[in-house]
């Protein structure tokens, strides 16, 4: 069963050459590729010397030509196999490239210019009688902490019991329906959030109320379904055989999903809420109605408006009195204190997720 | 402590399933009774019907009798919970407790229950557990690791472990070996004779040996085909099973494994 018999007619003339365009040429250096791209990006800038000078047509110009350069050049010298692997991997980079370009900018522009305003008092200031330089947003950052915690606070235990109850306990029309629901829910844009829970609080206190706790209400319609979500598929991963091994040892269903179920999807639960915590944080439009925004410090989030980073930024930026510059800088401050809450959020799940994944160790 | 189990004209069925039919059977306390058969023939699901676990699988469901010294299993006033505490289980595949460590999986009977339990007592009990399903010495230095990170085999033991932890009347073993070497298949066969002094237990296994080892009395379950209702062909005393049974088909599927 050798190859060489299945191949009659291939001669040993013809066969030599196949072969070598199968694996016999030279493989290329580490360094060719970079190398292809250094000439591109060296004919990139010729080119704009040329016409006119544009750092994106540059960008354009040197990854098109290295693409080319580096698959003709291994097309040549390696055969068409290794050659279409390359033009991929150079495709794939790209792709990756142009993914990573609006967060990088993002982050750089944030960053760059939130720097300006980072300092101690937009930590401890609030915006209480400021016009022009100076000032902070102590208020905001308060604000924003109290109504997430409030938010938590009332989306954790409602999510996480749906989801114990879809996973443990629901069967049939029941189930389906709140899936469903969970579902719609999901895809309710933040707007209609925040006006549900404006409409919903002036049926209580009449018109024109601003009230921390109806952000609270307007942001948990949003969280509800992404922690049921989560933690839905965190529950279905605890594998049956440890809730069997616990009925076994004549454990009640309710004591087992406490002491089994739960403990052993801890990690996952507490991963998706944070993450479900970093999805609302940075909400403005149903903020926007029903907390609004004051320049003071409030704590009460039964009494009154608050501030918010996102309404806050909203504002600053919208409305940023004479002269404009120095709101615009706090804009840009709060912005990035929110980028780094919610960066810190996921660091925060991560270490989660490390602390308590079930220890395997020997 | 060890009790009876009398089935009378056991039907039990997956939905509109029926996967075992008219079983009639016996088993004395004290013993080893051993269930074999081909796979599929609802020897698995004949076992969890003895202690109700079937009911944790949405649509399964039993018709007929199965009395535990003279108590009716499915009475309308008994406790699925209650007989689970009386009947332990041990499965196929070992399954600890993974966030727990060794000693929280042999205490978990007593601690997920709820049971106030001195430290000493609890020491006590562990110990004894351990001792008994002859995992303490390879475990006694490190109690405190999750339970986890030790061999399959020796996951096995700390799972018959837990389930004699909570002294039930009766163990039930689904295929406990089946994921064994040699070695830990002996352990926990000798393990086996020695908790029969004290307790019934009722084994599955596909090791026609080991069945022969150990079991006083052997059940053979058949199905006529596929889609088929699985039955009890034969149950009779071990040595009578291996050597001239009553059965054509149970010398067969003996004979088959054998030759
Ligand atoms: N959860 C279930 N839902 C529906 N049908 C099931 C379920 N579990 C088992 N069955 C069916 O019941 C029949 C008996 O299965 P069972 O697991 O009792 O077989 P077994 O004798 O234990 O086989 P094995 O030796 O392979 O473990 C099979 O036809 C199987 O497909
Ligand atoms: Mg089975």
């Amino acid at each position: 069963m050798s190859t060489s018999t299945q191949q009659p007619s291939a001669g040993p003339d013809t066969s030599a050459p196949s072969q070598g365009a199968l694996g016999g040429h030279e493989k290329q250096a580490p360094w060719v590729p970079w190398a292809v791209f250094g000439a591109a990006a060296v004919l990139a800038l010729a080119i704009g010397l040329l016409t006119s000078w544009n750092i994106v047509l540059f960008v354009i110009y040197t990854v098109v030509l290295g693409t080319l350069g580096t698959y003709l050049l291994s097309r040549v010298t390696e055969g068409p196999r290794k050659a279409v692997d390359r033009l991929v991997t150079c495709l794939v980079v790209s792709a990756f490239g142009i993914a990573m370009v609006p967060l990088v900018s993002l982050v750089y522009e944030v960053i760059r210019r939130g720097a300006e305003r980072f300092d101690a008092e937009f930590f401890s200031a609030s915006l209480q009688g400021v016009i022009g330089p100076g000032g902070g947003a102590y208020h905001a950052l308060m604000g924003t902490l109290i109504i997430t915690l409030l938010t938590t606070l009332i989306s954790v235990p409602i999510g996480l019991m749906t989801a114990i109850y879809l996973v443990e306990y629901g069967t049939g029309r029941l189930k389906r329906s709140i899936t469903f629901f969970i579902d719609v829910m999901t895809g309710i844009p933040s707007i209609v959030a925040g006006l549900f829970a404006y409409a919903l609080f002036v049926l209580i206190f009449g018109p024109g109320v601003r009230l921390g706790i109806m952000g609270a209400v307007a942001l948990s319609v949003l969280m509800i379904p992404v922690v049921v979500r989560s933690a839905e598929e965190v529950l279905k991963l605890v594998p049956n055989e440890l809730r069997e091994a616990a009925y076994a040892l004549g454990v009640p269903k309710w004591r087992t999903i406490l002491k089994v179920v739960i403990p052993t999807a801890i990690a996952g639960l507490a991963t998706g809420v944070t993450l479900a915590i970093a999805r609302v944080i940075g909400e403005t439009a149903p903020l926007l109605i029903t907390v609004g925004i004051t320049n003071a410090l409030n704590f009460n989030a039964f009494d009154g408006r608050m501030a918010t980073l996102p309404v806050y930024a909203y504002y600053q930026l919208t409305q940023p009195g004479v002269p404009p510059q120095d709101a615009i800088d706090r804009a840009w401050t709060a912005a990035l204190v929110l980028i780094m809450l919610v960066m810190g959020l996921n660091v925060v799940a991560r270490l989660i997720s490390r602390l308590f994944a079930p220890k395997t160790s020997r | 402590m060890a009790k009876r189990i009398d089935v009378s004209d056991l039907d039990i069925y997956y939905g509109n399933f029926k996967a075992v039919e008219g079983v009639n059977l016996s088993i004395e306390p004290r013993s080893i009774t051993a269930l074999i058969g081909p796979s599929g023939c609802g020897k698995s699901t004949f076992l969890r019907a003895l202690n109700r676990m079937h009911e944790v699988i949405p649509g399964a469901r039993v018709e007929g009798k199965v009395v535990i010294e003279g108590q009716d299993l499915y009475g309308s006033d008994v406790d699925p919970v209650d007989v689970r505490r009386q009947i332990g289980m041990v499965f196929q595949r070992p399954n600890p407790f993974p966030t727990m460590s060794i000693y929280d999986n042999v205490a978990a009977g007593l601690r997920l229950n709820a049971k106030k339990t001195s430290k000493s007592d609890m020491d006590d009990l562990v110990e004894r557990s351990l001792k008994g399903a002859n995992l303490w010495n390879e475990v006694k230095d490190r109690l405190n690791r999750p339970g986890s990170g030790l061999s399959g085999g020796q996951q096995q033991r700390l799972c018959i472990a837990r389930a004699i932890a909570v002294q039930p009347e009766v163990l039930l073993m689904d295929e406990p070996c089946s994921a064994l070497d040699p070695i830990s298949t002996l352990a926990v066969e000798d393990l086996m004779m020695e908790l029969k002094e004290q307790f019934t237990i009722v084994i599955v296994t596909h090791n026609m040996q080991q069945a022969a080892r150990v079991s006083e009395t052997t059940g053979f379950f058949n199905l006529n085909g596929v889609g088929q209702p699985g039955r009890l062909i034969e149950y009779n005393p071990t040595e009578k099973i291996f050597s001239n049974p009553d059965e054509k088909a149970t010398e067969d599927y003996i004979s088959g494994r054998f030759g």
